[in-house]
């Protein structure tokens, strides 16, 4: 590898990092739409597990990734400055609480909702506290970060409907609005690489940037209004529904897929000034 | 209070590697790890081109974005600005290497030596320890608490200096104390321009680039 000005792609963080960021922000955004859509009984009991279990698959993710998983309580030593120590704090306390809320109170939903807000809210400043790399640390990402990771978890709130059928029209709307908002964030957050982002990088985000306007905005919102004109709780409507979540849900994890492993590049080295050497002009 | 700093003299650095290997052979980096670099950069087109010399290494920042991220409180900084890492505390996560944007965080994941089996310097070098967690240049804080404890003096006394600083052979490469206004870093910064690498995100390195004499 030759290293110098141009920038090259970190080499540290790999799918096993994608994972947590992809598996987590969609368990949150299902724990959040769950206690949106009010459902309770073995309804609540699964969907709460399934954003649970997301969220422990992204963690143990990151545990395959670590090079000292027996150390791995060590994460939680530095929650005054670090992102990943609050993250796992979240997690640790939103495991408990969520269970609690699947087999015991259910009103507990809200506080797991809540945590599970917290977790993506954190996921999403790690990024941006990733110095190293452009298109993570622009701020726009965290806002971004954090309506992608809700807008899954209400994909797949959507997808799994077909079998829980739980799910108000107006939550079919506001997952409309998500995927919406998501798309406006991703330009957004686009916009302020345009001068910084290696051109590699900008390839990379692009193409993903592209799947999320097609499949994972404009299908969907096709297949949103759609379902809002079909006869309610029909079963055209609920296919409708179910696809509009899966691309939601596949565009969203595809994009955060691509931001780490092929969106990470560095800034490489550079030189403000360059030596002046002999005799002068 | 001290505060220990690097400065490469872009002028004078003639891409000898002679620091990278010194670096090597003093922490017995494996292979594809080089705590210090030094950069072969070329600029402009054909025929007004330059061709310059960029030695990199861990920056010891004033706010270390590697410090901040880590998890574990593995990597601190001393009062004296040398950022450390405890082996034993850190987990491999790899966070600080994707914060640095100095890219100056390695971790070997496995032992590896230069000819597969270790010689015998590499083996004296060999630490379990090191395996599996971010390592990175420690401006050889163990010469330096050692020259300290017999009253020497870093950067002027080579046993209290770091390999790299020592094996220079253009002069290119000066350590010393920021905080001393008599100090050699001191001086050279006083009477030349310098800057410092991506300064714009706020890190504060201290480690210096020395590109021209001060305007007279």
């Amino acid at each position: 590898m030759s290293y110098g000005p141009k920038p090259w792609h970190q080499t540290q963080w790999d799918w096993r990092a994608a994972g947590n960021f992809m598996c987590g922000g969609a368990g949150s955004g299902l724990i959040v739409f769950t206690a949106l859509s009010g459902a309770r009984g073995n309804e609540l009991r699964l969907l709460v597990l399934a954003g649970l279990g997301l969220i422990g698959l992204g963690l143990l993710c990151v545990w395959l990734e670590i090079g000292r998983p027996l150390r791995a309580t060590n994460v939680f030593f530095n929650p005054r400055t670090s992102w990943m120590s609050r993250e796992a704090i979240a997690a640790t306390l939103l495991m408990p609480i969520g269970l609690a809320a699947a087999f015991f109170v259910p009103g507990l939903v809200w506080v797991a909702a809540a945590i599970a807000l917290a977790f993506v809210f954190c996921q999403s400043r790690m990024l941006q506290a990733a110095k190293g790399v452009v298109a993570w640390r622009e701020p726009r990402l965290a806002p971004l970060m954090i309506m992608t990771g809700v807008t899954e978890g209400a994909g797949l709130f959507w997808l799994l409907a077909t079998w829980h059928g739980q799910g108000a029209p107006w939550l079919l709307l506001l997952f409309g609005v998500l995927v919406l908002v998501r798309v406006l964030l991703w330009r957004a957050w686009r916009q302020r690489l345009q001068a910084h982002a290696a051109p590699r990088a900008l390839k990379a985000i692009d193409a993903a940037g592209r799947t999320l306007l097609f499949a994972g905005t404009a299908v969907p919102l096709i297949a949103i209004a759609l379902a809002a004109l079909a006869a309610p709780g029909g079963a055209t409507s609920a296919a409708l529904a179910a696809t509009a979540g899966l691309l939601g849900f596949i565009a969203g994890s595809w994009f955060k897929f691509t931001l780490i492993t092929r969106g990470g590049f560095n800034q490489g080295f550079a030189l403000t000034h360059l030596p002046i050497r002999g005799a002068r002009p | 209070m001290t505060r220990w700093a690097m400065i490469a003299d872009l002028r004078r650095c003639v891409g000898c590697q002679t620091c990278t290997a010194a670096c090597k052979v003093t922490n017995g980096t494996p292979p594809g790890v080089q705590w210090r670099r030094v950069l072969d950069m070329e600029f402009g087109t054909y025929p007004d081109v330059q061709r310059v010399f960029v030695p990199v290494s861990c920056q010891h920042c004033d706010e270390p974005a590697c410090m901040d991220v880590c998890p574990t409180k593995a990597t601190r900084k001393r009062a004296d600005g040398i950022v450390t890492i405890d082996y034993d505390l850190c987990i491999g996560c790899a966070y600080c290497a994707v914060a640095c944007p100095y890219q100056q965080r390695y971790k070997s994941t496995r032992p590896t030596f230069a000819y597969g089996e270790p010689s015998e310097s590499e083996t004296y070098h060999f630490d379990e320890a090191q395996l599996a967690v971010a390592t990175k240049c420690t401006f050889c804080v163990d010469r330096i608490d050692e020259g300290l404890a017999r009253g020497l003096k870093p950067g002027v006394d080579p046993v209290a200096t770091p390999a790299c600083v020592n094996s220079c052979i253009t002069n290119a490469l000066v350590f010393g104390d920021l905080n001393d206004p008599d100090s050699n870093v001191s001086q050279l910064l006083a009477q030349n321009q310098h800057f410092r690498m991506h300064e714009d995100l706020g890190t504060g390195p201290g480690f210096f680039y020395i590109w021209d004499r001060e305007a007279a």
